[in-house]
């Protein structure tokens, strides 16, 4: 299948544009989006590459290049088939399963409380993307035996370090922000690093093993 | 270097931040832009009194602070008209206005607008976090310890000014944004225009739009008649100040400066660069329209608007 024919590109405004691969949570799709990000990030005329699931949002600076002249050039580059760049870091981040959406959680899977911490803990998920709030990973898939909707209600406040999931994704919140996810436990991790550059423990493409503890 | 107090805050206003013109190059990390929300109105204070472009300078949300110079300095009133006074008399705006230790600067009251911008020649020191003087709320960064302003504190000159101070400089209105309470956006199709069902599609351009309460430097969340939009949701992707997305309730959001930095729901159309002074100066309660426009259009609307700061670097 010819790639660029599964590409998109389209304005987001008139000092950004947006690189479309796919429309699905795909590790290849992902790592494409990593990969296509790091060689769009080292040019001149571009200011941010933002790897997405599956795009990578640009923004570039109008006084150096037009749009369609980017967009060409990344058609290319695309073509092209930039090279994975390295393997994303594994972090292990201790859990403490005690949340409070754990039971009633356990009990609309159908599943023991025990088997949600083993399911969930199983996994090596991948940090798909990030965003939502500074140092908020996107990880999964989840296991199939996991997957719910999001809560009808949102919470207005969900403390830092609690560790959540919905639909086929899990993650833990960086700040106390509102959230809509089912919190399944905590950690005492921290996903937001304002002393650090940049400020997230987690990059898109890392890594991530829970343990219970 | 930071040459020491210049400004006691003796009332802060409803919400006052110091701003500049954002934090670059983070939204990886999920760090929006933040910075000013009318960027052309902070350029242009700071070129009034002789900074650089972007400098740290206040931006007054709804109502100004009332501010005692604690030793002579040269500032400039741009943006919103909340009714400026130097010691009581009515201070000029988009002109730079020299202050002598002792004299006040305060807010009578709002005319119009929704943020307006004080520049302090020199720049005001602040919180510096990664790249930016730009107080962001959510982690507490920047600014004034990453909080609004509050009485009593006292605010320094960050260095001094880059040119020589000129009081009485000032930008010809016809070079301000024509502000508006109603005021028509240029916004350029978004990359999930098709999304929209076609009669929404007509809605989304003809109809003018009210700004709602609940909207502040993340986004606007706009009211009209809803949008019907054939996808509920996307695999997220990362997004740009002045995206219009759609959320199922079919509710549009306008993104500013303080925006999520990825998300998963459709975006229609962008809000050009030129016309978002026009978006950040309204208020819940006010209307905006779209019209579609070009990126090169756009660009070029940007480029003539950029010109008229230009003419001020001297």
């Amino acid at each position: 299948m010819p790639a660029r024919r599964s590409v998109r590109i389209a304005p987001l405004g008139d000092a950004a544009l947006l690189v479309e691969l796919g429309q699905r949570v795909d590790t290849a799709l992902n790592t494409r989006a990593l990969a296509l990000a790091a060689a769009l990030g080292r040019r001149r005329d571009v200011r941010e590459a933002v790897p997405g699931y599956a795009s990578v949002a640009v923004h570039y600076d109008p006084e150096q290049v037009t749009y369609r002249g980017l967009a060409a050039a990344i058609h290319k580059i695309v073509d092209a088939k930039p090279s994975p760049g390295p393997r994303g870091r594994l972090h292990r981040i201790p859990v403490t399963y005690d949340g409070p959406d754990l039971l009633a959680t356990a009990s609309q899977l159908g599943l023991s409380v025990h088997e949600v911490v083993r399911l969930h803990s199983e996994p090596t998920y991948r940090c798909f993307a990030i965003g939502f709030a500074p140092g908020w990973a996107y990880l999964g898939p989840l296991p199939e035996a996991l997957r719910l909707p999001r809560r009808r209600v949102p919470r207005t406040h969900v403390p830092p370090g609690s560790v959540a999931m919905a639909e086929l994704l899990t993650g833990v919140y960086p700040l106390p922000t509102p959230g809509g996810w089912h919190l399944i436990g905590r950690t005492p991790v921290q996903m937001f690093l304002p002393q650090s550059d940049p400020p997230s423990l987690l990059r898109t493409g890392d890594r991530v093993k829970f343990f219970a503890t | 270097m930071e040459l020491g107090p210049v400004l006691r805050v003796e009332e802060p206003g409803m919400f006052t931040t110091i701003q500049d013109l954002g934090r670059p190059g983070r939204r990886s990390a999920g760090v929006p832009p933040g910075g000013a929300l009318d960027r052309y109105a902070l350029s242009a204070a700071n070129l009034l009194v002789g900074n650089t472009e972007g400098a740290a300078c206040l931006e007054c949300a709804l109502s100004g602070p009332t501010l005692l110079a604690l030793r002579s300095c040269l500032i400039a009133v741009t943006g919103a008209d909340f009714g400026a006074t130097l010691n009581g008399q009515d201070l000029p705006s988009w002109t730079s206005v020299f202050l002598s230790e002792g004299d006040r600067l305060a807010f009578a009251g709002r005319r119009w607008g929704g943020r307006a911008y004080v520049a302090v020649g020199g720049g005001l020191a602040a919180d510096r976090w990664l790249g930016s003087a730009s107080t962001y709320l959510l982690v507490g960064r920047g600014g004034v310890h990453g909080r609004a302003l509050k009485a009593r504190d006292v605010l320094a000159a960050a260095g001094p000014a880059l040119h020589p101070s000129v009081a009485g400089r000032d930008l010809p209105e016809q070079l301000r944004p024509p502000y508006s309470a109603d005021p028509e956006l240029a916004a350029i199709e978004g990359p999930h225009l098709r999304l929209l069902a076609p009669a929404s599609r007509r809605v989304l351009f003809r109809q003018p739009w009210t700004v709602s309460r609940d909207s502040d430097r993340m986004g606007y969340r706009l009211e009209g008649a809803p949008l019907t939009i054939k996808s509920t949701e996307l695999v997220s992707f990362g997004l740009a100040m002045g995206c219009l997305q759609v959320p199922p309730s079919g509710q549009p959001i306008l993104l500013m400066a303080d925006h999520q930095t990825a998300g998963g729901y459709p975006v229609v159309a962008c809000v050009a660069r030129c016309d978002l002074p026009l978006a950040a100066q309204l208020l819940p309660g006010e209307h905006l329209h779209f019209r579609l426009e070009t990126v090169e259009a756009a660009q070029a609307a940007w480029r003539r608007m950029r010109a008229g700061l230009d003419g001020l670097k001297r």
